[in-house]
């Protein structure tokens, strides 16, 4: 076991009846670092972090967290970790405060201690004026940062964000991403689960894309998007028979699919020979393609390329 | 800091969350503090008139009005845990090292507190309207201690349901069965006025042993047969509803939490 490593799983397995929710997976988390774990909805990332914060217990595998073995010695994993659920974790019918300090006393904290901890909190995450008023009465973005900091009510070494800006609005989501960054900076492990790559080249250090339970592809931005096809042809279709057609043609090159606008996206480096290499070998009659561009590859090519198959001939499926 | 030290202080400030909660949940409340009175009322002049039970219908329902409301405090009860568990709140706490035990407790003392205001509230109010009692402190310390037992039992039996049920809804739909026990039993008529077939089970399911034992202790220990086997039955009842609810309520939260 090695120490640089905050979190560490290996070949974690976990079925819920007929499903298999994760199949092998495999992580390494450096301390002081941001993971991202990126997958479509369904891929396993909320399983991976119940199974690391001792919610639930693997079907096969092993993992530590900070250390700990997260099924021998569950009690001093949670002394180490926090988690910010996908949810609020949070009384409705409770002010932030009273839930600030309720939290703090239950990390343990006196009863003055938790007073003064709650006060340092509100004001840390702009909820000093809302601090007084029910959480009933909160936005999602303030439920959010409220949350969060119930999280950081004591010192944590590894915390976990379970899809920390789903549903917040995009001032919200900037500033949830701004404290991420304060917590990388101030030395926290942090693992996130999001289904946005923009979020997870944005805040991670390094991203792991699992798809259907295991990993598919590890590391950090650049490299990913290395990856994938430098550059991407959009081809836009004649007429919707021409579309299929392109589609059969292009098989396993079609690397982005919009069948509704007629766009089909392929794999190509971009340079002119191989332009004209693709329009020739797919459009030899030259009545198919109308128009094309040529797209630089984004985090969102490496993704579905990794995650999904692509579905050049039906509907993307976007679940 | 020790272990059992830890436990207790979890249980206090999660007792201290789920009063608050109670006092601020206006279901709750409503129920708590509206549902005596108008039992009270109901049975009384309503119905109290048609009734003839040997004596002064008060004097004979109040017992049965106590339960009643202690009945439908269990439903406030389930639901607030089926609402802990189906949030996100129960995993915080399990992430923290916190005991689920903790978090069911603080609902079941909670639970407790209000029921017996809410009977306070009742017995109050009958005193308001003509109700005479011939019991001594002995004897009313008596009668809040079996009722305290019985409020406990039902207490632990309706965070148990709540546990096992996934929904808010559905833990109250079920504890609807709790508010309906004091009906076929010697709370509101002398089960000897019920049918033969009914009689076996009115006379000896808990709700009856608990109000006939509160019964003759506020009669001033006389009452039809004493007090003394009545009294007996009751706490067994109770005292085995409470074993079986905190088993099974702790049976399925590890089992939920698998």
């Amino acid at each position: 076991m090695t120490h640089d490593c905050a979190i560490e799983a290996d070949g974690l397995r976990k079925r819920y009846g007929q499903t298999t929710v994760l199949d092998g997976l495999d992580l390494r988390v450096s301390r002081a670092s941001v993971m991202a774990l990126l997958g479509p909805n369904g891929a396993g990332k909320t399983t991976a972090v119940r199974l690391l914060t001792t919610l639930t217990t693997p079907d096969g595998g092993r993992a530590t967290v900070a250390g700990h073995d997260v099924v021998a010695d569950p009690a001093s994993v949670r002394r180490a970790i926090s988690l910010t659920g996908q949810y609020a974790a949070l009384d409705e019918l409770q002010t932030g405060s009273e839930n600030l300090r309720m939290i703090g006393g239950l990390a343990g904290l006196s009863a003055r201690a938790a007073r003064a901890r709650a006060a340092e909190l509100l004001e840390r995450f702009d909820l000093v004026a809302a601090g007084g008023r029910r959480v009933g009465t909160y936005s999602g973005g303030m439920r959010r940062r409220l949350d969060l900091a119930a999280s950081l009510v004591r010192p944590v070494e590894v915390l976990f964000l379970d899809e920390p800006t789903t549903g917040l609005d995009p001032r919200s989501r900037i500033r949830m991403w701004e404290l991420v960054a304060e917590l990388r900076a101030g030395g926290t492990t942090v693992l996130l689960t999001t289904q946005h790559l923009e979020e997870a080249d944005r805040l991670a250090d390094r991203i792991t894309v699992i798809d259907a339970g295991r990993v598919v592809a590890e590391g950090t931005a650049t490299e990913l998007k290395r990856r994938a096809a430098d550059h991407r042809l959009e081809l836009i279709a004649t007429s919707p028979d021409a579309y299929m057609q392109l589609a059969t043609l292009a098989g396993e090159l079609a690397v982005a699919a919009d069948p509704a606008a007629l766009r089909l996206g392929v794999a190509c480096d971009g340079g002119a020979a191989a332009v004209r290499g693709r329009l020739d070998e797919l459009d030899p009659e030259r009545t198919l393609i109308d128009r094309f561009e040529l797209v630089g590859a984004s985090l969102d090519d490496v993704f579905l390329d990794l995650t999904a198959k692509p579905t050049p001939t039906g509907e993307p499926s976007d679940d | 800091m020790t272990e059992i030290h830890r436990t207790l202080t979890d249980l206090q400030i999660l007792i201290v969350r789920a009063l608050r909660l109670s006092l601020r949940n206006v279901d709750g409340l409503i129920t708590a503090l509206m549902l005596p009175p108008m039992l009270m009322f109901v049975f009384v002049y309503f119905f109290g008139g048609a009734i003839h039970t040997g004596g002064r219908y008060i004097d004979f329902v109040v017992p049965g009005v106590l339960l009643v409301c202690v009945g439908f405090g269990a439903g406030t009860t389930a639901v607030s845990v089926a609402n802990d568990l189906s949030g996100a709140i129960v995993d915080r706490l399990r992430s923290m090292d916190v005991r689920g035990e903790s978090l069911i407790a603080g609902h079941v003392v909670a639970s407790v507190v209000r029921n017996l205001v809410s009977a306070a509230l009742a017995v109050t109010i009958a005193f308001a309207i003509g109700y005479h009692s011939h019991a001594d402190a002995a004897h009313w310390l008596a009668a809040v201690a079996l009722l305290t037992l019985f409020v406990l039992a039902i207490s632990w039996f309706a965070a148990a349901i709540g546990i096992l049920v996934r929904s808010p809804e559905a833990a109250q739909g079920i504890t609807f069965v709790v508010s309906f026990l004091p009906y076929p039993s010697s709370a509101f008529v002398p089960v000897s006025t019920m049918p033969s077939w009914l009689r076996p089970f009115a006379a000896n399911q808990p709700v009856s042993q608990v109000v006939d034992a509160i019964r003759a202790l506020l009669a001033g220990g006389s009452g039809a047969g004493g007090v003394g086997s009545t009294a007996w039955h009751s706490i067994a009842w109770s005292a085995g509803i409470l074993v079986v609810s905190v088993v099974l309520a702790g049976t399925l939260f590890a089992r939920r939490s698998g």
